[in-house]
């Protein structure tokens, strides 16, 4: 098919998607209105346990299973890219590999911002029962916290701070974790996921049962997984040659 | 009903870009344009005029109107799942520029083995 086809043949396609969007647009609730009729259970089940944050309350309560699956889908995709990146045959992992030069300001930014930056994520996940956050933001920002030190220049150091065995069983954890509190809620209340003690003091850091714990969880199982995926890209850009070039 | 056509537009204009692209690495981001346009979509349908997030602390008592959270907590596993999406399109798209030495999708009609 030959570009001008292709093209002719999405003008089609996307003219019709855009009547089929409008007609369906016209049909939605008006933009801004009043009446969520989910918006009150969920705010209702979540002061019913505790938990000042509702969206961490319908993730890691009323649809925690759900969050069970999404868990899964980042470990599959993890394994997926470290098998779709592992060294090939011809392929050689360079020794001691170090970037170009880098500017003394960039450097000092860099381990500045580092533990920082490691700080905000341990504090996102550990509050993200009360507080904007959670074990999928906080993960996130540890992970990129330790990418902090390449961006200051020390793939080396990098290389050291993250041993990606240890990440890689963290990954296993923090996804055992997540599935073992499950099993604990199915044992105690007989709902898997079920919330083991929905009480505490509405707010404060002891509140919402077993969303914090599963915060946790997630929160190691999100940091090690994006850490070995972006290990895996950087190995790909930094350390291994194919055979010939070196 | 602005953001419903926002969210309409990103997903024509996604996947317009997909169509036309000549890099792989281009088409991924591509597709994470056209995957943004259900995070619009869904927060739009959550939204409320007025309302504040729905997070409770000591300025926003229990009693104030929130935005649906329901369609947030959709939000953030779209996120973790369009993140993933694109780690493995990007892993994919590596080993296509390692074995056809080339990332335009238009060179690679050929099926090797």
């Amino acid at each position: 098919m030959t570009r001008a086809t292709r093209l002719a043949l999405f003008a089609v396609a996307a003219a019709g998607l855009a009547v089929l969007l409008g007609a369906a647009f016209a049909d939605l609730p008006s933009f801004g209105a009043a009446r969520h009729p989910y918006r009150d259970a969920a705010v209702t089940s979540a002061i019913a346990h505790h938990t000042a944050n509702v969206v961490s309350s319908v993730n890691f309560d009323t649809r925690a299973i759900d969050t069970l699956g999404e868990e899964v889908i980042l470990l599959a995709s993890v394994v997926g890219v470290a098998t779709l990146l592992r060294r090939a045959e011809g392929e050689h992992q360079r020794r001691g590999a170090s970037g170009g030069r880098v500017l003394e300001l960039t450097k000092f930014a860099g381990y500045q911002m580092l533990g920082v930056t490691l700080l905000i994520g341990f504090d996102v996940v550990a509050h993200g029962h009360v507080t904007p956050g959670g074990g999928f933001q906080g993960g996130v920002v540890l992970a990129t916290g330790f990418h902090l030190l390449y961006v200051a220049g020390r793939y080396g150091a990098l290389e050291r701070l993250r041993p990606l065995p240890a990440f890689e069983l963290g990954e296993a954890a923090g996804a055992t974790g997540f599935a073992g509190l499950g099993l604990a809620g199915l044992a105690v209340l007989g709902g898997y996921l079920a919330n083991l003690w929905p009480g505490g003091s509405f707010g404060q850091l002891l509140s919402a049962g077993t969303v914090p714990l599963l915060n946790i969880a997630v929160g190691i199982e999100v940091a090690s997984g994006v850490v070995v995926l972006l290990a895996k890209f950087l190995e790909q850009a930094i350390a291994i040659t194919d055979g010939g070039v070196e | 009903m602005y953001a419903y056509v926002v969210a309409g537009w990103l997903l024509l204009v996604g996947a317009f870009g997909i169509v036309r692209s000549r890099n792989l690495i281009h088409a991924v981001v591509c597709l994470s344009v056209c995957q943004s346009s259900t995070y619009v979509l869904l927060l739009a349908i959550g939204y409320q005029s007025h309302a504040t997030a729905p997070v409770f602390a000591s300025t926003v008592p229990t009693r104030a109107k929130v935005v649906d959270p329901v369609v947030q907590a959709m939000t953030l596993t779209d996120i973790v799942v369009s993140a993933t999406v694109t780690a493995l399109l990007l892993a994919l798209a590596i080993q296509i520029a390692k074995r056809h030495h080339t990332v335009d999708p238009d060179d690679l009609s050929s099926l090797h083995g």
